[in-house]
């Protein structure tokens, strides 16, 4: 797929400074609080901090003792401690317990509270109320974006999604912001910017009232454009079963921070391991884009070319054979193990696969996808959900689901063909009717149908889909769905809003369209930098979208950055909008 | 802290930590920009992931290499000035989807006449306040005599305001007395769109205006009342938070809300004492329903629980002994429960609560789940009496016939799953309908009678040729084939 891409897409830029970054400030925020100390870390913190500093940073810095902020007493003996955490009350309560404790036994310490990315009035009312404003100190490590890859930039920030989208609260709409800013900063200015939903309207304002502030020198835009947008424009791709090969390794094995960990199943011995899946793992990064029915074939080629790497020794000479020990052996072992484990890993999904039926699950999904054979789809979900057993906290659950207007419940006078009344009839129990339902009403909300057909999000097929030379971003879903998300970046960028109207409304509007300058006066750009488009996902995005914009990127000659406030995906998405937890 | 202005430059020369000037300039690009160059200009390897924070390492100290460099290098004076603006990008319209109040009055024009003396101000408080840069954003101005901050803090207006909170400058609410600068106030947080300070100001209104007032006007500013709602869910003002929905009359979420609250009961009798306080709660008539459910369920799980757990000590129960119980009932959901019963109380009279058949009364389970549940668990016991009985009907004639509302590959599959042997397997197999998945499930199930029977009736001599290969040497089964191929009766069909 690689081989007949356009070349002119420019090359990314060197987002490891912002790891320098992140680093400088935590390393000075430490400093700030000179001496021995223990450092608590909030739990999903850990994971973003070990991508930028390792143990031996910390304790250069005199970091004595490291512990997993838990909600139970600690144990520590140190007369410094420092708290990492994220601005949540609940942590910032748990902290306030641990200083009055020590006061009222007496004990003298010196606290330090560090936010990440940012703190909020509400964490500082909790230490005020608390009668420990001023014992403890208050700093921020303004850690607002993690390179994962190249082409990947995270906030790290799952909650942003419920938060905004299900409890309404905009308080990650600044930090969003002020990511932008710093991406702007650091590698802008952006030439034009693009977005669609409120919290991206939103987010945008935030940014250029930071801009505005800010002291300004006139330069040349280097990147292109930028586009943002938010997870409730299109529900319907992130709730999609995966079927790329890092969207199906995310789904099954949960990649966290560009990390996977592969259980005893995949490593064939008794332990479990930790890999970094990125671009510079050579074997993924040839496979994690494809259709994972091109996976095996990729991989039992490239397991034939080691060993024809291997064979290359047979009839060397001594010296031939120093070379190649030297030289190409080392590289040879690595990808010798790296395609065992991407071999592994895909006969572990493949097994996972078949005992739950994913054969069955896709269809049902192409066709609730396609609006056809909705009964039997119907029938289907039914009939898996009669086949587990759900505790009452769901009541929780769907809530929340109607509130996202994921769920919406059937009235009685709604026209229902008399099919579909009778499974309601045959269905007591009640949750598979409201499920069922459900996707009637989806459909009929989200206008979904429609903007298929607009968009011709389902592509036509004379016979099979190419999975292995597609010719559209449908085949991230076996050729059945091009990802709504992807296809409006698409279309924006060849044309703008124009002649989208139609979709927009669709879409509750809230679309925009900005350049610089203020007036529109176009400013001189390099044609490389034009190609350059951030793609911002308010909300998290998917690694199919990713993989489908990477193809985009490559039909086009666009380099994509995606920035997300997190990584997700169907189980994750459900996940957050569970209540079960106090 | 990366926001500072020239105005502030003095604090920061007072400050102690004046030797440091990591964050001490005049804006974030110009900083970004150093230490971009000073990166760029040191060409250090990333050291990524080769020390990992994981768990398993905390305490245990691996002495790595340092890190070649110092921050003092990136953090090295970096003051560059900037030049005037003329790239910018355009305001757009956000707030139209927006339900908000409209800008009320202009009780505060006047004080942005005052605007250059806001930043005297701002000097000031900054000279007096505390050395620790944390503290300076919270009310330092306090410990100042009362005829003295008169003079600027009520200078500075809702906007002013909001903005300084927005970028963690001093800032005070003192001033904010009257009900139409509160709500100003608010309606300005708004406008920003920051959550963060949407909070603070309401956490200022929480204080300073009784409950009535505030809940009565946050019923026309949407916004403001989800951050609202949020916040007390987050702090745990439970009390609160129910006044508030009562007021706003969402009757529903407040018996959700309340209902939630069982989740922090361990104690099963307590609990259940809980639910049934629920009960009468003012929720949905689907959801009252589930409550209840969820109420008499636990309550009969207490009762089972007691019971079982004593037959299981008491060890005279033949089933309790070969299957000791894995865990108690309590608080399993309703499937788990019944398949529980399927288990351990098959067959009991429907008048005891831990019969299957009062469960399926009782919650009205369907005939699909029911039988799905008692399949799995008789199965799994290996009963395959029952699990026969269990599809078997007869009809006025005294004939029985085996009929399923789920499909008989399903039933097969639920076998397999629990390892039926092919006897048992093949009886359910030849019941399904549709001819292709019948021979599909024989072939994967290893029916060999289904599957050679089918092809006789298929007529299909050359699948029956093939299909002799795959059977063992001088099995029966392919005994049956060779009878069935030297049969001269059948016209094949090849």
């Amino acid at each position: 797929m690689a081989l007949n891409s356009r070349r002119d897409a420019p090359e990314p830029p060197d987002f490891s400074h912002l790891k320098r970054l992140a680093r400088d400030q935590l390393i000075y925020l430490l400093e700030q609080l000179p001496g021995k100390k223990d450092l608590f870390i909030e739990a999903d913190l850990m994971s973003p901090l070990d991508r930028i500093a390792n143990v031996s940073t910390l304790k250069q810095h005199e970091v004595d003792k490291l512990y997993k902020l838990e909600n139970k007493p600690i144990v520590s003996t140190c007369d410094q401690l420092c708290f990492l955490i994220r601005p949540r009350i609940h942590s910032v309560k748990w902290i306030a317990n641990i200083v009055n404790t020590d006061k009222a036994a007496g004990r003298f310490r010196r606290y330090k509270l560090i936010f990440s990315p940012q703190k909020f009035y509400a964490c500082e009312t909790i230490l005020e109320e608390q009668g420990i404003y001023g014992d403890v100190s208050c700093d921020e490590w303004e850690f607002y974006l993690l390179p994962l890859d190249d082409d990947l930039i995270s906030l790290e920030l799952p909650e942003f999604f419920r938060d905004y989208f299900l409890e309404g609260d905009q308080r990650w709409v600044s930090t969003a912001g002020k990511a932008l800013h710093l991406l702007h900063s650091v590698y802008g200015p952006f030439s034009k910017i693009y977005g669609i939903g409120r919290c991206a309207k939103m987010t945008y304002e935030t940014w250029r009232e930071l801009v505005e502030d800010g002291e300004q020198r006139p330069r040349q835009p280097e990147v292109g454009n930028v586009f943002l947008i938010d997870r409730d424009v299109d529900f319907v791709t992130s709730l999609c079963s995966q079927v790329v090969y890092e969207g199906l390794v995310d789904d099954i094995f949960r990649i966290k921070c560009g990390c996977v960990e592969f259980g005893p199943e995949v490593t064939s011995s008794d332990k479990s391991l930790k890999v970094m899946l990125n671009s510079s793992d050579k074997v993924f990064n040839e496979i994690r884009n494809e259709h994972f029915s091109n996976v095996f074939g990729f991989l039992s080629q490239k397991a034939k070319s080691l060993q024809t790497a291997y064979d290359k020794r047979r009839g060397m000479d001594i010296q031939q054979m120093k070379t190649f020990v030297s030289q190409e052996l080392k590289g040879l072992k690595q990808d010798h193990r790296l395609l065992s484990l991407h071999i592994s890993a895909c006969e572990s999904i493949m097994k996972k696969k078949t005992k739950q039926d994913f054969q069955e699950l896709l269809k049902t999904e192409h066709c609730l996808l396609e609006g056809f054979n909705i009964r039997e789809s119907i029938s289907y979900i039914e009939e898996h959900i009669n086949r587990q057993s759900y505790g009452t906290e769901h009541l929780l659950t769907f809530a929340n689901l109607r509130k996202l207007g994921l769920l919406v419940e059937q009235q009685p006078g709604d026209t229902i063909t008399a099919m579909e009344n009778k499974v309601g009839k045959l269905v007591t129990d009640k949750a598979v009717g409201k499920l069922t339902d459900a996707f009637n009403s989806l459909a009929k909300k989200s206008n979904f149908r429609a903007l298929s057909k607009k968009l011709v999000l389902i592509p036509k097929v004379d016979g099979e889909y190419d999975l292995c030379t597609p010719r559209d971003m449908a085949y991230i879903f076996s050729g059945a769905y091009v990802p709504l998300s992807c296809k409006l970046v698409e279309q924006v960028l060849d044309r703008g809003w124009t002649g989208l109207e139609e979709v927009t409304r669709l879409l509750n509007g809230n679309e925009f369209a900005v350049t610089a300058g203020g007036s529109g006066g176009e400013m001189k750009t390099k044609h490389d930098s034009q190609r350059l488009v951030f793609v911002v996902f308010l909300g998290g995005c998917t690694f199919s979208e990713i993989s489908a914009l990477r193809f985009l990127g490559r039909e086009r000659g666009y380099k994509f950055i995606i920035v997300t406030t997190a990584i997700t995906n169907s189980a994750r998405l459900l996940e957050s909008v569970l209540d079960s937890r106090v | 802290m990366l926001r500072n202005k020239p105005d502030e430059d003095d604090y920061w020369n007072n400050s102690k930590f004046k030797a440091f000037t990591f964050e001490d300039e005049d804006d974030e690009f110009s900083q970004l920009k150093e230490t971009k160059r000073a990166v760029n200009s040191i060409l250090v390897v990333d050291d990524d992931e080769e020390d990992d924070l994981g768990q398993e390492k905390f305490d245990s100290w691996s002495g790595r290499a340092s890190i070649s460099w110092s921050i003092k290098e990136t953090a090295s004076s970096n003051r560059t000035t900037g030049e005037g603006r003329d790239y910018g990008f355009p305001k757009i319209e956000t707030t139209a989807q927006i339900p908000s109040l409209p800008k009320q009055g202009s009780s505060y024009s006047l004080s942005s006449l005052f605007k250059g003396r806001s930043k005297l101000g701002n000097f000031q408080v900054l000279s007096d306040s505390t050395n620790d840069p944390s503290v300076r954003s919270f009310a330092p101005e306090l410990r100042k005599p009362k005829s003295e901050y008169k003079d600027y803090i009520s200078d500075w207006s809702p906007e002013d305001t909001v903005k300084r909170m927005q970028k963690g400058k001093p800032y005070s609410l003192e001033s904010f007395r009257s009900l139409k600068d509160k709500l100003l106030l608010l309606d300005e947080a708004v406008q920003i769109h920051d959550g963060n300070v949407i909070t603070a100001v309401l956490i200022f209104l929480k204080r300073s205006l009784s409950k009535e007032i505030l809940f009565r006007e946050l019923v026309s500013r949407q916004i403001a009342l989800q951050h609202f709602i949020h916040f007390l869910k987050e702090a745990g003002e439970q009390k609160l938070l129910l006044e508030l929905l009562k007021t706003l009359g969402r009757t529903e979420d407040m018996a959700l809300l309340q209902y939630k609250e069982h989740l922090n009961i361990k104690d099963e009798v307590q609990r259940k004492d809980f639910l049934k306080g629920c009960i009468s709660l003012p929720f949905s008539v689907d959801d009252a329903s589930h409550v209840q459910d969820h109420y008499t369920l636990l309550e009969r799980q207490i009762i089972v629980e007691v019971n079982d757990k004593h037959l299981e000590r008491a060890g005279q129960t033949e089933i309790f002994k070969k299957y000791p119980r894995k865990a108690s009932i309590l608080n399993m959901p309703i499937i788990t429960t019944l398949y529980y019963s399927c288990f351990y109380h098959y067959g009991e009279s429907e008048g005891t609560y831990s019969s299957p058949a009062n469960i399926k009364k009782t919650f009205k389970i369907s005939d699909k789940q029911y039988l799905l549940a008692a399949l799995g668990a008789r199965a799994k016991l290996k009963a395959w009496k029952d699990v026969d009985t269990l599809f078997t009907t007869k009809n006025w004639l005294g004939y029985t016939k085996k009929k399923t509302p789920i499909g008989f590959h399903r039933v097969a599959d639920i076998l397999h799953k629990n390892s039926a042997p092919v006897q048992v397997l093949q009886e359910y197999v030849c019941l399904v309908d549709d001819t292709d998945l019948k021979l599909n499930l024989a072939l994967k199930y290893k029916c060999h009678d289904v599957i050679i029977d089918t092809y006789k009736d298929m007529k299909d001599r050359h699948q029956l040729m093939v299909y002799r290969c795959k059977v063992d040497r001088s099995s029966p089964e392919e005994r049956k084939i060779d009878d069935i191929l030297s049969n001269t009766q059948i016209r094949w069909k090849n």
